[in-house]
């Protein structure tokens, strides 16, 4: 793998075209790149040799039983949890090696948390403009005008000064999404978006994330919402006990999928009503 | 104590029914409506009661005690109150009202003094940075220590201590500064922790959301970790300056033993009239009680506020 040119890697060289990521996603070469990745939490050990390449404009859906190691996979690419052994690399740069610097890493990445962690004591514009002013130096101003027009964008102009616990639990989840794409990023990370929300708000940010796949959005996605990955998702990967059992266009995992643990895991899906 | 609400209502009402013979409680949950306003009534009427003969008995004890006419004359001599409310300069007796407003001012200056350092230590304890190892050491050791150790010794120990050093600048000092200094050095480890404990009640799920951002340990814990943490501590915050607002009065001490080495040409008796304490308490209780009262709608009002924020996940 070649190195990433200077201003390729985490100088921040926009892009000109996809109009919500300003990353630097070089043609031909991989978003995000897993060698090996292994986790453990003291004894248990979660992710045990993760391999997985993501293309530029790449949506991958991540499927498995629940505690089978989606959401630390994600923490890992973030670098909110470090890992034990093996690689990450973003546009071609071991952001895993020592000396990297991690704020720098992740502000190329959004990531989405299924309890969306507003900050409460901030109003939206607050929330979306924090990161734009506080770690990349945008003048507020400009960022407050670059963050309406993004709540303009997706249905929420009307609720820039509103505090978020007056906001629905769908709202909520588009103003954390908003949040993530103010900051640009090459790449988003939404970790099971719509499990915290009712039945009939999930559609609205299911929505949201159809049209950043749409708008180009390089996306990682652990999800439980089959239908939606089946739709969206251009690879599915299943995740079992922290190894990818299998991977491949959703029509062949969901229809024809070889693996006994991958059969077994879609027939309780099915049988549950949920695909 | 009135017992309010309906339940408490119901309760006293079948206490006082049983006691007074009446019929087992089940008999009158038929009752209904009626019981209940009975039982508000009945409850206003004990406590209307209850509180009289309390009070009846302090004022009967303060009467017919056998030393009462002695305290009486000691701590509530009118005569004696007024002039140590007015100060006697004639006599060498200070203004126990100008007193009080020197120690307001110290409560003041300390109070300010004491918000920052004690933000500046939980912030050390906080932050992982292996360079602000040492400081973080420090700090532990700072909080542990004047947590331990009562104010009165502080008090002495910085008031008599540093005059007998001898270092230009700091030996030189009044007892007002020195009197800060010390409630400082004693408030802030014991507000320092309070910090803490509103910076830990802040979810760590909010620290993932602003690192996530690419925001760093420090920026996170500045706008996003401690403006949630200050909120939620203001009103253990203002219980701790009532107490302080009373520790002032230690300070005092200082100048009451510097006083005493003096005592040898004054009259001792003028110098020590009692009566001047129960002016002073009284005075306290004036600046305390409206603090307290504050405190607790603050309390009330966060409390409201999260039983509505509830529903929502954060
Ligand atoms: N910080 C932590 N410390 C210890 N164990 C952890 C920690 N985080 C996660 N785990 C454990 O790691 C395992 C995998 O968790 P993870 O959240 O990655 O699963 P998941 O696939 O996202 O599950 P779900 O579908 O329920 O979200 C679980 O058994 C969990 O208990
Ligand atoms: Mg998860």
């Amino acid at each position: 793998m070649s190195e990433a040119d200077a201003t390729g890697g985490f100088g921040g060289a926009a892009r000109g075209d996809a109009s919500l990521s300003g990353n630097p996603a070089l043609v031909g070469q991989e978003a995000v790149r897993l060698e090996g990745v292994h986790k453990s939490f003291g004894v248990l050990e979660i992710l045990r040799g993760i391999d997985l390449s993501v293309a530029p404009h790449e949506v991958i859906c991540l499927i498995g039983a629940s505690g089978s190691g989606k959401s630390t996979l994600l923490r890992c690419v973030n670098l909110l949890e470090p890992v034990n052994r093996g690689r990450i690399l973003l546009w071609g740069q071991d952001v895993t090696a020592p000396g990297v610097d991690e704020n720098a890493v992740r502000r190329h990445i959004g990531i989405v948390f299924q309890s969306f962690n507003l900050f409460p004591h901030m109003t939206v514009l607050r929330n979306i403009t924090l990161g734009p002013i506080r770690v990349l130096g945008v003048p507020r101003d400009q960022a407050e005008e670059a963050g309406r027009a993004l709540l303009v964008r997706f249905g929420l102009s009307d609720k820039r000064d509103d505090y978020p616990d007056r906001l629905s639990g769908g709202q909520q989840q588009r103003v954390a999404i908003v949040r993530a794409l103010a900051m640009r990023p090459g790449i988003m990370l939404l970790d099971e978006v719509t499990s915290a929300l009712d039945p009939e708000l999930v559609s609205e940010v299911l929505g949201v994330i159809r049209e950043l796949a749409d708008a180009g959005m390089t996306m990682l996605i652990a999800t439980h919402e089959m239908g939606f990955a089946r739709d969206i998702a251009d690879r599915v990967c299943f995740l079992d006990e922290g190894v990818i059992l299998e991977q491949g266009p959703p029509r062949q995992v969901f229809t024809a999928p070889v693996n006994s643990r991958t059969q077994q895991f879609l027939r309780r899906i099915v049988d549950a009503g949920r695909l | 104590m009135p017992v309010r609400g309906s339940r408490g209502g119901t309760y006293l009402d079948q206490q006082t029914l049983v006691a007074a013979g009446a019929p087992a409680p089940g008999s009158f949950e038929g009752n209904g409506r009626g019981s209940h306003l009975l039982g508000g009534q009945r409850a206003a009427a004990v406590s209307t009661v209850s509180t009289v003969v309390f009070i009846g008995g302090v004022i009967a004890l303060f009467v017919f005690a056998p030393g009462a006419a002695a305290v009486r004359h000691t701590f509530f001599n009118p005569q004696q109150m007024k002039q140590a409310f007015l100060g006697d300069p004639s006599k060498g007796l200070y203004s126990v009202g100008k007193g009080l407003i020197l120690n307001i001012e110290m409560f003041l200056i300390a109070e300010v003094l004491i918000l920052f350092f004690a933000l500046v230590i939980a912030v050390l304890r906080q932050l992982r940075n292996p360079v602000l190892f040492p400081f973080r050491m420090l700090a532990v050791v700072y909080t542990d220590v004047f947590r331990g150790v009562p104010l009165i010794i502080v008090i002495y120990g910085i008031g008599f201590g540093a005059p007998a050093l001898y270092i230009r600048g700091v030996s030189t000092q009044s007892d007002f500064v020195y009197g800060i200094v010390a409630l400082v050095l004693s408030y802030s480890a014991y507000v320092a922790e309070v910090y803490r404990a509103g910076i830990n009640s802040v979810h760590q799920s909010q620290v993932a959301a602003a690192r996530s951002l690419g925001l760093s340990q420090w920026k996170s814990l500045r706008f996003v970790v401690l403006p949630q943490a200050v909120r939620t501590v203001i009103p253990p915050l203002l219980n701790d300056f009532i107490s302080l607002q009373k520790d002032t009065a230690l300070v005092s001490t200082l100048g009451a033993v510097i006083e005493a080495n003096r005592a040898a040409q004054i009259d001792s008796s003028t110098l020590f009239v009692y009566s001047s304490y129960t002016v002073a308490a009284l005075l306290f209780l004036c600046l305390t009680i409206p603090l307290a009262r504050f405190t607790d709608r603050l309390i009330a009002r966060d409390v409201s506020r999260r039983m509505a924020g509830g529903a929502t996940v954060r």
